[in-house]
């Protein structure tokens, strides 16, 4: 078996960039001897060799990027094919050009976001450019940190890591030390003194690694940052902003995969967003710095590698105001972060059947822009809520509340909720393909309300 | 000051290194010129009158809620606040009245909070634990036990990342030295390098738990070793043994030298809350704490044996101060609620 393939090197990665050859053709390895180092989502990791041989050829170019997880690399002949010929190998090649086989080991279990062509009325026309989410949100940090002097970031591994998936890379080396700032793992302790910090002057945008662990430090998000404006009768503020990826990764369980939207979404003082797209991103991280309010920003690991159109230029998307995804007369899926993507794939099948959906991606989850969605169902009269996440007391419960009390006269059809599966996400995983909201489950949903 | 066990004998560990990172010097007992030892005695008398009345306030059901008193604990607040400078911040936990009054609050903003008034600081919103003063530097009053610590700390950051020469000070008790995110605190104090005391308020009972029924150290100044932050153990009843450390503590921690803990031994008479039936100690030990070791009329002492001013002149303060708190209290009980659009002002900041 001389051909290695592009490993996953982290449980979402997709593809990876070749950042450097360690071996060369005609070199002989040893079983262990590292020969490439592999740019993840995450991190540079090293590629060893896991059977010795002679270097036959190098099929991928160093620097190459957005190679995919599968794709052959390197050919390394064992000892008894050393002398044999290289098997023709291509010439080194964009990664482009090659072929890329099935994933070899990473499962894609986790909803994956569906790009669908958005007609959103309100896409800048202006030009843009191709960027992931990951990228949006650091030029949105190192935007604001360049206009703004008091705004600093803080976290585990935010600086010399480079961020524990990324997000922070580069601010380091333009920001310095003093505002880019790596913290023990101590979320209790970093949360509370960056509130401190909000509430003596300064706008520290405090990242958590995941918001499974912010779970530590949310009674400093809630007690020490939500509620001081109002326990102050109006006197001191917290601009603050709490951010990391939210909701379901891949294959890492129940601990590490859960929806904390609905929790802060029911705290008053909290603003609580939670973006999908890469331009969305930026400019809705962007406000929230901004904001002098404490802001709670949700975002997506699975998103974090995704690309979409980004308007050049200074973005600011404003809180609070959903945005529709894609116009529909027949029936409104209302979805937020990585559920809009599900919402938007069953919405093409629907399309197919000659059901047009509406796709409403609420954006905010506090305050929750309840003004489009109800304007959506007074023109479709059915309304399925789409969400990554527990059916109990979750957005979606709030939004079929809302639709009872502010839209029972436009209501053709009882509004449905598909969400994950009521239980702990488990490992397994046909399990946690079985527990995550699904397109097709939309799609029957939505049938359900036309009556279809 | 801090005293490590001794290696005896033949031991399979090696002997405990002596810590050798800095620390200040011992700290001297503050001598006070008249002016200043006839403020700081005007200043625990306010406090103590302050609280009293507070406590019949709440007898009367015009305070409601929680109302913990600061009564017998004055001299740490007075001594260490005499000693910091207008733009130092400071923070602490539920126990707040004496420290807004020693921030120099108006005592009527303080009292109409107390009694839940639209002219209480907190415009009536905040209640006896939910108070807060920026200009005065005094950034609460914080409910939940230890929270401050970290936004202490953050309070600090702030200040060193201004690079503005100002401290930070965080207050919190004996049971609050127990919660896990004030070690986190420490920590980052200590790598950073951030400029804010800690001050252990030691009145010996957390609620109704004494130390050493719920401290396993319970040489509490000791509590920062593991992070190098130095610790001073003070006499929390003298008011002048907490300047003096106080006045050690500021420059050592304004100089940049990073945190530094202060554990003042002192004792509240009262019960933790006003609801609190005080039954974990006998009478007689807290009769015997007021008797021998009150901060107020240690103070006094000092001031009339070294001749600084007579009882006529101390009396004289005692019924200014009598007439500032009754004056508070009418004040507070004549002030009308917050109107009800109140309700909904305050949530947020921006419109979105």
């Amino acid at each position: 078996m001389p051909q290695i393939l592009l490993p996953a090197m982290s449980p979402t990665m997709e593809e990876g960039t070749l950042a450097k050859w360690l071996v060369a053709v005609g070199d002989v390895v040893k079983p262990g001897d590292v020969i490439a180092e592999i740019e993840t989502d995450k991190a540079t990791m090293e590629l060893e060799a896991d059977d010795g041989g002679t270097v036959t050829a190098l099929l991928v170019a160093a620097g190459s990027d957005g190679v995919k997880v599968g794709t052959p690399i390197i050919v390394i002949a064992g000892e008894d094919e050393a002398a044999a010929p290289a098997p023709a190998p291509a010439p080194e090649v964009a990664p482009a050009a090659v072929a890329a086989p099935a994933p070899v080991s990473a499962p894609a279990a986790a909803p994956a976001p569906v790009q669908v062509a958005v007609t959103a009325p309100e896409t800048a026309s202006g030009p843009t450019r191709r960027q992931t989410v990951r990228e949006a949100l650091r030029d949105a940090m190192a935007e604001e940190m360049r206009a703004d002097g008091a705004v600093f970031v803080m976290g585990e591994e935010v600086a010399e890591y480079q961020g524990a998936y990324k997000v922070t890379q580069g601010l380091l080396d333009e920001f310095g030390p003093a505002r880019v700032i790596d913290t023990p793992i101590t979320e209790y302790g970093f949360a509370g003194l960056g509130t401190g910090a909000a509430m003596g002057g300064l706008k520290p945008i405090v990242e958590f690694m995941t918001f499974n662990f912010a779970m530590q430090a949310i009674d400093h998000i809630i007690n020490s940052a939500a509620k001081t404006l109002y326990m102050s009768g109006g006197q001191m503020r917290c601009p603050i902003v709490f951010r990391g990826p939210n909701g379901a990764a891949s294959r890492v369980a129940a601990q590490h995969s859960q929806n904390y939207g609905p929790w802060y979404a029911s705290v008053p003082g909290l603003v609580v967003i939670a973006p999908y797209d890469a331009a969305d991103a930026k400019g809705l991280l962007k406000a929230a710095i901004r904001s002098p309010d404490p802001v709670v920003f949700l975002e997506n690991e699975l998103l974090y590698g995704q690309s979409f159109d980004v308007p050049e230029g200074e973005h600011v998307v404003p809180i609070g105001k959903a945005r529709i995804m894609r116009a529909g007369h027949h029936v409104t899926l209302v979805s937020y972060s990585i559920g809009v993507g599900v919402a938007l794939q069953a919405a093409a099948t629907l399309a197919a059947e000659g059901i047009e959906a509406e796709v409403i991606d609420l954006r905010t989850l506090r305050p929750l822009d309840k003004a489009t969605v109800l304007a959506s169902l007074k023109k479709t009269n059915r309304l399925v809520v789409v969400e990554e996440g527990w059916p109990t007391c979750s957005i979606a419960s709030e939004i079929m509340a809302i639709c009872m009390e502010d839209g029972f006269d436009d209501l053709d059809a009882p509004v449905l909720r598909v969400t994950n599966v009521d239980v702990p996400l488990p490992y397994a995983a046909n399990l946690e393909k079985a527990a995550l909201v699904k397109a097709d489950d939309v799609v029957t949903a939505a049938r359900r309300v036309c009556y279809r | 000051m801090t005293i490590l066990a001794r290696s005896t004998g033949r031991k399979a560990a090696s002997a405990p290194a002596v810590p050798n990172w800095p620390r200040p010097d011992e700290p001297e007992r503050f001598v006070a010129s008249k002016e200043q030892l006839l403020d700081m005695y005007r200043q625990m008398v306010l406090i103590r009158r302050f609280e009293e009345r507070a406590g019949q306030l709440y007898g009367m059901g015009q305070i409601g809620g929680f109302c913990h008193l600061y009564i017998g604990q004055e001299a740490v607040v007075v001594g260490m606040q005499a000693e910091l400078v207008r733009g130092d911040s400071i923070i602490t936990g539920y126990r707040d009245h004496g420290h807004m009054l020693a921030c120099g609050i108006d005592a009527k903003a303080v009292m109409a909070e107390l009694t839940g008034r639209a002219a209480g600081i907190s415009r009536g919103k905040g209640g006896s634990m939910h108070m807060f003063s920026v200009e005065h530097g005094f950034f609460g009053g914080h409910g939940i036990v230890a929270a401050q610590v970290p936004l202490g700390a953050g309070l600090g950051f702030a200040h060193k990342y201004k690079n503005d020469g100002h401290i930070a000070v965080t207050y919190f008790g004996d049971g609050a030295a127990n919660q896990g995110q004030v070690y986190e605190a420490f920590n980052m104090a200590e790598l950073w390098k951030l400029p804010v005391i800690f001050v252990i308020e030691n009145n010996q009972y957390a609620m109704g738990t004494s130390v050493n029924r719920a401290s396993s150290e319970d040489q509490l100044y000791r509590r920062g070793e593991s992070f190098r932050v130095p610790g001073l153990q003070v006499d929390g009843m003298d008011v002048l043994a907490v300047r003096g450390a106080a006045k050690t503590a500021i420059e050592w921690v304004r100089a940049g030298n990073g945190p530094l803990l202060m554990e003042m031994k002192t004792y509240r008479y009262r019960g933790h809350s006003m609801s609190d039936p005080a039954k974990y100690r006998s009478r007689e030990e807290v009769q015997a704490m007021r008797e021998k070791s009150d901060p107020i009329e240690g103070l006094k002492n000092e001031i009339l044996d070294g001749g600084f001013a007579d009882e006529a002149a101390l009396k004289a303060i005692d019924r200014a101060v009598r007439d500032e708190v009754a004056e508070s209290a009418d004040f507070a009980l004549e002030a009308p609620e917050p109107a009800l659009s109140e309700l909904h002002t305050d949530v947020l900041l921006g419109t979105y």
